[in-house]
């Protein structure tokens, strides 16, 4: 990771996270890990959003998680302003909390619907003691700071919109005034035209209020519109990082450039001008992941490109996250530009 | 090798589809659910037209009309129009004749649609065997040719596979082979990838189109999607509120639309191949209750361009530019030369009303 001038908010150091697999029999024996996050390290840096990418089961969501100190990391550490926070008691974690807030992806899901919309922005306030002090009032500017109308707040989740409960769940996120909220695929489940409008939203929350987002997607063309920094995950490791305009218009990761040129575009001639490289296969098991590099089972440089003495140093030797000659940091022996979009 | 059993003849000039002014409606507690409200449009031979539209638009109810698979208690109006022969009202026996066979339908979920205790080889011979009479053997290596066509590797291993043991992708393959079984002449596809990872998308599209290219089958292709219409379709039908309110080539909806409706949609959707340098545009407000429809243009209230005339008349949908292409919006002509943010605001706030006292506001 580079180092700027200005300390990174949250930062995590060798993260990993393995998740014991356990038999079928009565003992529930531990039979294998799943090998979710391997050795992550990423910043956020104040009033930045840094997106994390990649498919399914890349790691992305629990990589999230680790950094809210929600699970703990097998091993690695994260600090929040400097302090590592993974070893701390729920106890001591509690006042920190404050300042680290999640969103969920589905607002059906993550709103109590027994709740009024009031008492589910009210809670985080009364869990922490801060309702007495001007609470009811507190409510309702965070109901208009996320466009909601304020006199809608006795009214229940399933009254709303997709798009409108998704803002109540960013309202109760701001109700502790937060420093950085973590976005879990925040706009996923919504319609193009209600997604629009959150996206506008959470630019501007995070210009009002200086808020770092960590925004985890597997949406592309969101990540592109709303980062500033990217870094991609494949099988539990970040293969690339670096700026939006980089990653996207030079990626130099064989993964990046086969994921960029499989999303569609909504331009009909683009299109049909496109070259998609497809990959091969599915994703290998993460209980048992490919030696050395683990895209190497479906990377197409290593398939039609490289010599098999090339080919040894992949199955080998894990590739290192580190600048190589591009805008972006990879983890690729090989690593070369090719722009797909 | 091809199976193929006798049929209907296709009309001479080439049609394969044609469904005209179709409406289905569901009776519901709240009142008759009018889910699709007139649709209208011809597929021909070896085309593909593609149908977009967000949740509950009436995409997928088109589909499953012209499939003979909606619930018994719809009730549908219009035509429906397979190779010449009426579809609706068709009884079970008439429509299992067609099924597969002329036309064939790959859902969104894989595992949902086939069958979890018969291996894939089973269900892909049982398609076979319904339409053609061969022994065993014979629908077993068809099996295994299709899915080699489809991509599956080490198809005569994997024929004996159960579908639980397949990833996603993989199924949704197999789910299109079985669709291109019979080379049916025409096969609609409904959110074929949604559930999907990107780079597994781009592959069962490949897939996709490897089918159509082997059978020459036109495809109905239904998503959310706008990306995945641009780069796999030649025609385009927008849905909203269970109408069609615009229809022609894919570049004149995406370059050109005549509905405020579709250019909203353009102007909400974040690029991956431009720079954030620009804002959303978002469309402000919810689609209609579809069992309380406002009077007028269902689109009105959401739309910066409506006036009284489109509060009290629903625009029909009519021909625009000089035709063929056509839209539903009594000012189409007025989109001329406009941009998404022109029309549309780049706000955040969205002040509309909640649900339940939306509708009469």
């Amino acid at each position: 990771m580079s180092e700027l001038a200005v300390p990174p908010v949250l930062s995590a150091r060798n993260l990993v996270k393995h998740f014991p697999v356990r038999g079928r029999g009565m003992l529930r024996r531990k039979v294998g890990e799943v090998h979710a996050v391997c050795d992550v390290s990423l910043d956020i840096r104040a009033e930045e959003t840094l997106a994390l990418v990649g498919e399914s089961g890349c790691g992305k969501s629990t990589t999230a998680r680790l950094l809210l100190n929600l699970i703990r990391p097998t091993a690695g550490e994260v600090r929040y302003r400097g302090r590592d926070i993974t070893r701390l008691s729920r106890r001591k974690m509690r006042p920190l909390r404050r300042d680290l807030q999640l969103v969920f992806q589905d607002p059906y899901a993550s709103l109590d619907p027994r709740m009024t919309v009031f008492e589910i922005i009210a809670e985080p306030l009364r869990v922490h003691g801060q309702f007495p002090y001007g609470g009811r009032e507190a409510v309702r500017e965070l109901m208009a700071t996320v466009g909601l109308d304020p006199e809608h707040r006795n009214r229940y989740p399933h009254e709303f919109s997709g798009g409108q409960r998704q803002r109540v769940g960013v309202a109760r996120a701001l109700a502790l005034r937060p420093k950085v909220l973590i976005l879990d695929e925040p706009v996923s489940a919504l319609d193009v035209s209600i997604q629009a409008g959150v996206i506008n939203l959470l630019e501007d929350l995070q210009e009002e209020l200086g808020l770092a987002y960590l925004f985890v997607s597997h949406d592309l063309s969101v990540v592109r519109h709303i980062a500033d920094r990217v870094a991609v995950m494949y099988l539990g490791k970040i293969v690339e990082v670096g700026d939006v305009g980089s990653v996207f218009e030079a990626p130099a990761h064989p993964y990046t450039q086969a994921l960029l040129s499989a999303i569609p575009v909504p331009d009909p001639r683009r299109e049909r001008r496109r070259r998609r490289v497809i990959l091969a296969g599915d994703v290998p098991s993460a209980v048992e992941p490919p030696s050395g590099c683990r895209f190497r089972t479906r990377c197409p440089k290593f398939e039609n490109e490289l010599s098999t003495i090339r080919r040894r140093r992949c199955i080998d030797e894990v590739p290192e996250l580190k600048y190589r000659y591009s805008g972006t940091e990879v983890a690729c022996h090989y690593a070369a530009v090719s722009t797909v979009l | 090798m091809t199976f193929d059993t006798d049929g209907p003849e296709p009309p001479g000039d080439g049609t394969v589809l044609d469904v005209a002014g179709l409406t289905v409606a569901f009776p519901g507690d709240a009142g008759l659910v009018r889910a699709v409200r007139g649709v209208t449009y011809r597929v021909h031979r070896g085309e593909s037209v593609g149908i977009v539209g967000e949740s509950g638009s009436g995409k997928s109810v088109t589909s499953l009309a012209a499939m003979g698979l909606l619930p018994r208690t719809a009730r549908t109006g219009g035509s429906v129009r397979l190779l010449g022969q009426e579809m609706l009202g068709l009884g079970d026996a008439g429509l299992s004749a067609l099924r597969g066979n002329k036309i064939a339908m790959i859902f969104q979920d894989p595992l949902t649609s086939l069958n979890p205790v018969y291996t894939i080889g089973q269900q892909l011979a049982e398609a076979v065997l319904v339409h053609n009479d061969v022994g065993r053997d014979a629908a077993r290596e068809r099996a295994v040719e299709l899915l080699g066509v489809v991509g599956i590797p080490n198809p005569r291993r994997q024929i004996d596979a159960y579908p639980h043991e397949l990833s996603g992708g993989m199924r949704q393959r197999v789910v299109i082979a079985i669709a291109m079984a019979n080379d049916p002449d025409i096969i609609i596809a409904d959110e074929p990838t949604t559930a999907l990872d990107v780079t597994v998308q781009a592959q069962v599209l490949e897939a996709l189109e490897t089918a159509r290219a082997a059978t020459g089958a036109a495809l109905v292709l239904i998503t959310h999607d706008l990306g995945v219409i641009a780069g796999h379709v030649d025609r385009v039908v927008v849905m909203y509120a269970g109408k069609m309110v615009e229809g022609g080539d894919v570049d004149e909806i995406f370059y050109a639309p005549r509905m405020p409706y579709t250019l909203g949609l353009l102007g909400s959707l974040p690029r991956l191949d431009r720079a954030r340098d620009h804002r959303l545009t978002p469309i402000l407000g919810a689609p209609p209750s579809m069992v309380t429809l406002p009077p007028g243009c269902p689109f009105a209230p959401r739309c910066p361009m409506a006036e009284t005339r489109c509060r009290e008349e629903e625009p029909e949908l009519r021909p625009v530019d000089g035709g063929p292409r056509t839209a539903a919006c009594h000012f189409a002509e007025r989109l001329a030369g406009v941009a998404p943010s022109d029309l549309f605001a780049p706000v955040a706030a969205d002040p509309g009303a909640p649900q339940s006292t939306r509708e009469g506001t």
